[in-house]
């Protein structure tokens, strides 16, 4: 009985019926066309795709509950983390969704525990794997995927400095060229009224852009706090939001989502920033290093500026949105709206999904097609436009493209290895911290 | 102190302790007197010195409750206790079957937030802004600040609650009904009243206020405006609580703005049971299961006749659709943009047996 209650799902009124309907055809012509060039290995879910996870936090965790959910064979086949509990506790909690518990086959000698848990992941026998570690081992896990010929599902951000982005976009090359799929988790690529919007402000729904807004001011994420008997490298790994080898601050961690919205839709990156940001109320213990607000000026090489903010302080006000003035109107890109001087504001009225999910769908079904996708190079592109962001406001100085992309600074430790010591926490100091 | 939460320092801060409550007292006894201008359903009288507290129903009156330790309050009206018609006619337009059979219903006296609980209450225990503020102002806790600070509270959200629409005066959103009942625990805690979720019996009977028709105004949805947010003229978003008129009883937004939780779980055929007797007093069907419960009144995002007294809506799965993580967190609904609450006091504070009944139940916790 639930349904006919949900606007955006259901039965009800008039209005949005026609758009609905439309909408289904539309889904429904693609997924024939898609079957109709089927061809590859994997053609039309005959062929079971084996999956192995590699980071088992809450998303990974999620993300693989949405890859075994989409259509067609699909299977769990093993799990690596770094810490044993968090395996356990991610199947456990894999295992409680009853469509997909017969999906997964996990015997104890594919959980794989410790720093080189992704390496065994690779070698046994997965034909996909999802990389959701912290940040940090990204640049390496993508590396030894493709290297092993792995499709391969990648949260964002997809690295914490200049040297991983480098990587990364080295892999996405070499995965391209032997045609594996991969893809980033920026979900609103996959969500529908983000590609519509995006579409029409393409398609010169309020002009030229002139300048962009975009905001990820929110209270904060969690804490784990240090326990007795943790080695440093223990502590940082399960506190890795704080460290910035791990991390790479919250600007890179979520601010992420509302930067590459921007770049989307210019179909490029910002050619040079610079910004302001600070530590003011993140005074705590275990706490780490990073900043709890950024303001950054960016500009693009046609010189349109974008104006970025993020905050992690609670009580303020909030908004995690993508905004675009052109020189015909503006747009809030989150919320699907488009206002133009004297006419009633567009809004985008169409079926709304799952992102998460529909991200998950379309990579499998790609691989299936034979034809992959290949998300590296913009997801690397706005994680570096992330890192750019936060090198400008930890340095205080105007950062180009060229010298955050080519920069040296590498933030990983010489050792992975929960004896060895990991970098010490430093907060930094603008005007004297050297940061790219 | 100059980075704290400015609506909770503000004022305060310059002050003596004893300065600062004779002020705030004198605070409440003045919105008092504001508020039994409006509404007092309970036949008159003037406002007393604690009108926070009744023996019987004619002695309740409106109050105003502060939240101690900031500088944050809300206001009750008083609801007489009383019989009526639960349910919707089979000839209603827009109606739903699960509206029905209609049946008679009693429910006992009680106090009902004038408004939807706001972001400004909310995000104090959402935050921790009062333990936060006792911290940077040095101030010890109070035996109930010790008793409220005992209540559990949500872990953060990932992501910004109000989805851009708004925060002081706004209603707050997207919890869950674990958390909405949390809350009401946590503020009778810091208040020393017990407040907890309306029923779906209690919810209808204070919409309904004395009515038969439709709506609390009448049966012509062309009305609407002047008493709701709804699709058509709430700009896609949720607006400031209390600015439109209330209803016969002095509550504001109970049709429209945001959705608000009732405690009963929602299936089909607890009208038809009830329907067998004669008389149904105060009605609750307790939820055993995560999904699905109800939520009454309409949204801003909802066409005319969800907004009705009788019309009903079931929590979902996919109010939870952007959360990524698994397991999925137990305080936000990220999707329910449109899902509020208010709080709701009853004359007679219940047993400890019988506040059990209403307390978050295990099947929330799964």
């Amino acid at each position: 009985m639930n349904e006919r209650r949900s606007r955006a799902t259901a039965s009800s009124p008039t209005r949005r019926e026609f758009l609905k309907a439309s909408t289904t055809a539309a889904a429904a012509a693609s997924v024939a066309g898609s079957l109709s060039i089927a061809r590859s290995a994997y053609a039309a879910g005959s062929e079971t795709i084996r999956i192995g996870l590699i980071g088992c936090g809450g998303r990974g965790t999620g993300a693989t509950s949405q890859a075994l959910h989409t259509k067609g064979g699909v299977k769990l086949v093993s799990m690596g983390d770094a810490f044993r509990d968090r395996l356990e506790s991610s199947l456990a909690n894999l295992k409680k969704d009853k469509v997909i518990a017969g999906r997964i086959d996990m015997p104890e000698d594919h959980r794989f525990v410790g720093f080189d848990a992704y390496k065994q992941v690779l070698g046994s026998g997965v034909d996909l794997v999802i990389l959701a570690t912290p940040p940090g081992f990204r640049p390496i896990h993508l590396a030894a995927a493709v290297d092993a010929d792995k499709n391969v599902f990648m949260e964002k951000p997809v690295a914490v400095d200049g040297p991983g982005i480098r990587a990364v976009l080295e892999a996405a090359k070499k995965a391209k060229k032997k045609n594996l799929g991969l893809a980033v988790g920026l979900q609103r690529h996959h969500q529908n009224h983000y590609i519509e919007t995006i579409h029409r402000l393409q398609d010169g729904a309020i002009g030229d852009m002139v300048t962009a807004r975009v905001y990820w001011n929110g209270a904060g994420v969690w804490v784990r706090p240090r326990k007795p008997g943790q080695t440093d490298m223990q502590y940082q790994m399960r506190n890795w939001y704080y460290f910035n080898w791990l991390c790479g601050d919250h600007i890179v961690e979520q601010h992420i989502h509302n930067l590459d919205v921007i770049n989307w839709l210019k179909g490029t990156h910002p050619a040079r920033c610079q910004g302001m940001g600070g530590r003011q109320v993140r005074i705590g213990k275990d706490t780490g290093e990073i900043f709890d607000h950024h303001a950054v000026e960016y500009e693009y090489e046609d010189g349109t500026r974008m104006f970025s903010y993020c905050r992690h302080i609670p009580g303020c006000w909030n908004s995690v949105t993508e905004h675009v003035h052109g020189t015909k109107g503006s747009a809030d890109i989150s919320s699907g709206v488009i206002r133009t001087a004297g006419q009633a504001p567009w809004r985008y009225r169409g079926k709304k999904n799952n992102p998460y999910q529909t991200e998950h769908d379309d990579l499998f079904a790609a691989i299936r097609s034979g034809n992959p996708p290949n998300e590296g190079e913009y997801g690397a592109h706005s994680t570096m436009t992330a890192i750019m962001g936060r090198m400008a406001t930890y340095s205080g100085k105007m950062v180009s493209w060229e010298e955050a992309i080519n920069s040296n600074l590498n933030l990983a430790p010489e050792k992975y290895a929960f004896n060895a010591e990991p970098p010490e926490p430093h907060v930094a100091v603008p005007g004297q911290t050297k940061a790219f | 102190m100059w980075f704290m939460d400015s609506r909770l320092v503000r004022r305060t801060r310059r002050w003596q302790p004893a300065v600062r409550q004779a002020l705030c007292f004198g605070a409440a006894i003045l919105a008092v007197w504001a508020s039994t201008a409006v509404a007092d359903p309970a036949g008159g009288g003037s406002p007393t010195a604690a009108p926070a507290k009744a023996a019987t129903a004619v002695d309740m009156r409106p109050y105003t409750e502060h939240i101690s330790g900031t500088e944050e309050s809300f206001d009750m009206v008083p609801i007489p206790g009383g019989t009526f018609t639960m349910g919707s006619p089979g000839d209603e337009p827009g109606r739903h079957a699960d509206e029905g059979p209609q049946h008679a219903v009693k429910v006992d006296p009680f106090w009902m937030g004038k408004h939807e609980v706001t972001w400004d209450e909310y995000e104090i225990w959402n935050f921790n802004l009062d333990i936060q503020r006792r911290k940077v102002l040095g101030e010890q806790p109070t035996k109930r600040d010790k008793l409220a600070d005992a209540v559990t509270r949500p872990t953060k959200p990932y992501t910004d609650m109000t989805f851009g629409m708004g925060k002081e005066g706004y209603p707050a959103i997207c919890m869950t009904q674990l958390a909405a009942k949390k809350y009401c625990e946590w503020l009778s805690a810091k208040t020393g009243h017990y407040y907890r979720l309306p029923t779906e019996a209690e919810w209808e009977y204070a919409c309904r206020a004395g009515t038969t028709t439709a709506y609390s105004f009448g049966d012509n949805p062309d009305d609407l405006g002047q008493y709701a947010w709804y699709y058509d003229n709430s700009d896609d978003q949720y607006q400031p609580v209390g600015k439109k008129k209330p209803n016969p009883w002095g509550l504001y937004d109970m049709h429209g703005n945001v959705a608000e939780w009732c405690l009963d779980r929602l299936d089909s055929d607890f009208y038809a049971k009830c329907a067998n007797n004669k008389l149904t007093v105060d009605p609750l069907n307790r939820p055993t299961r995560l999904y699905s419960r109800v939520v009454r009144g309409g949204s801003w995002d909802d066409d005319p006749e969800m907004l009705r007294s009788a019309a009903r809506r079931a929590s979902e799965k996919d109010w939870k659709m952007q959360d990524p993580q698994i397991p999925q967190s137990i305080w936000y609904h990220t999707d329910a943009i449109f899902v509020g609450f208010r709080v709701l006091r009853p004359l007679d504070e219940p047993s400890t047996e019988e506040k059990q009944r209403y307390r978050a139940d295990p099947a929330q916790l799964e």
